[in-house]
């Protein structure tokens, strides 16, 4: 090789491993593609089927009961608007994918993120790879997740769970680890197991940064529906990628407040439910 | 009485390799030398807790104490020795014994009281009962009551954010309480509490376990908060243990200049008790006897006035050399007219010494010492009140140099000091002949003795303490 001008053909030996991979775990990928496409299936079907006045006041009342009527009178508004923009299938299409994504990345990242609380090693290996997932472009996810799961909601839903998942790791290693090491030790001082502890004393007490995490997860996962949209994965996404292709603003601007509308929603939802942690609801009464 | 926790060359090092930091300690190194393989953070400590003790460990911050109450429960293992509790070997028992002991045994109390936030009062003081498996109605029924052990009656359904500190460990004792184990290990519980607040604790504390019987081991860094409580303190220095005795022998036989400067700043009077420093009284007679009998008993007891009492020694009040000779005189039977009640003053074995001033000093009579049964202990002469304020030093005769064995051992400018107190306070007494006086007579007695010293004095009382427990 030449030294004064080194070429490393690190992207070939990406694709040589990709190639094999694909290969030798053609029936993993086959099932992943099933859950989460499946999943999605499942999950649009179920926002789509109703008349959206149905689906609308479904909706508010989640948001009314989760967190207060301001946010039921704006999801009202805010759906019955989207309805308005002609985006009501494609926000269904993107409701459906993102709380697929997120559902899957919060399996993976809180358990994750427990373990990492719990064994320093874990921990230490996590680490990095969390920087690595962040800071690699998230389009460039979706090159090879196309090339494993071909066009369609899989690879959009996969890029989704890589980019989303880190912060809920983090936050759940940091939320379990912030939690007072005197009451830990008090539930061992009593003679609780460790399964107790961490059920009984360390989620509980971790849970409003878990919340946080929860939250951070749902707007990153929004933020990669557009790009999801990219490799056919359709829904608000695909009417961004449209308008872009065709120079169509209008249908551009449409499909990105419908996006604002549900970012809005879903943040609230979660950012409400967040305080209604037992903890937090001991807090609140101790403030009253 | 046995033993219910024993430490024995009990070692914890923090760091990579504890082994060879024990050794080279063992070898006698200094643990400041040791840093780069470890920190060790107690060293060889034994002791032994005996039941329906409070055991206290006393040290400064990073002595090592919270660490080597860790041990205690198996929160921390143990480096080097071993610790038993109850026959069970804690240094190498697995984690399913540990448990079964933590929550049949030994329950704890935590400095910044560790109550689950998100759980009400009640749960929380449920919550040993929780993890033994004890079903939800009966352990929230058993926690209420527990809470109102505590004086806690009523404040089930808060959250402990709701409760001042005080009341917040006050759950915190009740959860340990509540498991019912035999010891109560209590880490710096107090400490972080206002002083008030700490004092109250403190007194209720010793109320329930006189109440209770329980085992306790308390770790403190205050010093008088230890004298308090403590039926025997262990005093850590450096991860070490230097002394263990009760606070009377830390008081007046401290092991080393380091614990003598510590215990400097000790308010003596609230350590010291009625007990520690009352004195036998011979001017004592009984209701039933004459006049006559009770002027024999003035002379030969060499005071103004007797005490008088009925056949179980219990005091009625007291009668003056003026009123006897003039019932004598008048031919009175008995002494059952003449009993003044008006300049008694009655007080109780455990009252500490500070409370003892202020009635000592209105009453022309000494102070008497009575049993919850008004029976007579003994009497506080204010001179004895005056010599027990004298700092015995490290030299008073009797008790030999502990560590200097050069240094001679002769009657210290301090004892000579409390020999002249006391002679002033004999001529006083006599200059006063209105006063009962058969406290002359303890006078003498404390003058003749008073080149053994206070020491001497308080050591005797210590054993009479010893034996009212």
């Amino acid at each position: 090789m030449d030294f004064m001008n080194p070429r490393l053909p690190v992207g070939d030996w990406v694709n040589d491993f990709l190639t094999w991979f694909i290969g030798a775990f053609q029936w993993l990928l086959d099932i992943i593609n099933f859950i989460l496409s499946g999943l999605y299936e499942v999950l649009y079907l179920v926002f789509s089927s109703p008349i959206y006045l149905v689906m609308i006041i479904i909706l508010a009342a989640i948001a009314f009961f989760a967190a207060g009527w301001k946010v039921a009178l704006f999801t009202l508004i805010g759906f019955y608007f989207v309805r308005a923009l002609d985006q009501w299938d494609n926000t269904m299409s993107t409701l459906a994918l993102v709380i697929v994504a997120v559902l899957v990345a919060l399996i993976i990242a809180i358990p994750l993120g427990i373990l990492a609380a719990k064994v320093s090693w874990v921990s230490t290996v996590v680490k990095p790879v969390l920087d690595f997932m962040q800071s690699m472009p998230a389009l460039a996810y979706l090159v090879p997740a196309i090339l494993m799961f071909s066009i369609g909601q899989t690879p959009g839903a996969v890029a989704t769970i890589i980019f989303a998942l880190p912060p809920g790791v983090r936050l759940t290693e940091l939320a379990i680890r912030q939690v007072n090491t005197e009451v830990v030790e008090a539930g061992q001082a009593f003679g609780a197991s460790s399964g107790h502890i961490l059920s009984k004393i360390q989620i509980p007490l971790a849970m409003p940064t878990i919340m946080a995490g929860v939250n951070q997860v749902i707007m990153l996962a929004l933020s990669m529906v557009v790009l999801a949209g990219m490799v056919g994965a359709g829904g608000l996404g695909g009417a961004v990628v449209g308008g872009i292709q065709n120079v169509d603003v209008p249908l551009a601007v449409e499909a990105g407040l419908a996006v604002v509308v549900i970012a809005i929603f879903l943040d609230r939802v979660t950012a409400a439910l967040g305080r209604k942690t037992p903890i937090e609801r001991a807090r609140k009464a101790a403030a009253a | 009485m046995s033993v219910v926790v024993k430490a024995s060359h009990v070692y914890k090092v923090f760091g990579k390799r504890p082994n060879e930091v024990i050794k080279r300690l063992e070898e006698g190194a200094d643990r400041k030398d040791l840093t780069k393989l470890g920190t060790a953070a107690v060293i060889d400590a034994s002791f032994e807790v005996e039941e329906g003790e409070i055991f206290v460990v006393m040290g400064l911050s990073g002595s090592g104490k919270s660490t080597l109450i860790r041990t205690l429960n198996g929160l921390w293992d143990t480096s080097g020795g071993s610790v038993e509790v109850l026959g069970t070997d804690i240094s190498t028992a697995d984690s399913s014994t540990l448990r079964k002991v933590r929550g049949k045994h030994v329950s704890m109390v935590f400095q910044h009281f560790a109550l689950l936030p998100h759980r009400t009062v009640r749960e929380n003081a449920a919550y040993s009962l929780e993890i033994q498996g004890m079903p939800k109605n009966q352990r929230l029924e058993k926690a209420e009551e527990w809470l109102k052990a505590v004086g806690l009656d009523g404040w089930g359904d808060k959250y402990p954010q709701q409760l001042s500190g005080g009341m917040q460990q006050r759950v915190g004792l009740a959860r340990a309480l509540a498991a019912e184990t035999d010891i109560l290990l209590m880490d710096e519980a107090f400490s972080a509490l206002d002083p008030l607040i700490r004092r109250e604790m403190q007194e209720q504390l010793v109320e329930l376990q006189s109440k209770l019987n329980k085992t306790i081991i308390f770790i403190t860094h205050d010093l008088n908060e230890a004298m308090f409580l403590g039926d025997r303190i262990a005093v850590m220095r450096d991860g070490r243990i230097v002394q263990i005795g009760t606070s009377e022998e830390i008081l007046t036989q401290p092991a080393d200049d380091y614990i003598a400067e510590f215990v400097q700043d000790v308010d003596r009077t609230r350590v010291l008790t009625a007990a520690s420093i009352m004195r036998e009284t011979k001017a004592t007679i009984s209701i039933e006897a004459g006049p006559r009998l009770a002027m024999r008993t003035l002379e030969d007891s060499n005071s103004s006035g007797l005490l008088v009492l009925d056949d179980n020694r219990t005091v009625l009040g007291m009668v003056s050399d003026r009123n006897v000779v003039r019932a004598a005189r008048e031919g009175q039977q008995t002494i059952a007219d003449i009993v003044e009640k008006t300049d008694l003053f009655t007080v109780r074995p455990e009252t500490p010494i500070s409370e003892l001033f202020a009635p000592s000093s209105a009453a022309k009579v000494p102070l008497t010492v009575i049993d919850e049964n008004q029976r007579l202990l003994g009497i506080v002469p204010r001179v004895a009140l005056l010599n027990s304020m004298a700092d015995p030093g490290p030299a008073t005769g009797e008790i030999p140099p502990v560590q200097e064995a050069s240094e001679p051992v002769v009657v210290s400018p301090s004892a000579a000091e409390s020999d002249s107190e006391d002679g002033a306070a004999f001529t006083d007494e006599q200059a006063t002949p209105t006063e009962v006086a058969d406290a002359s007579a303890d006078v003498e007695s404390a003058a003749g003795s008073a080149d053994e010293g206070t020491g001497a004095a308080t050591r005797g009382a210590t054993d009479a303490e010893r034996g009212k427990h």
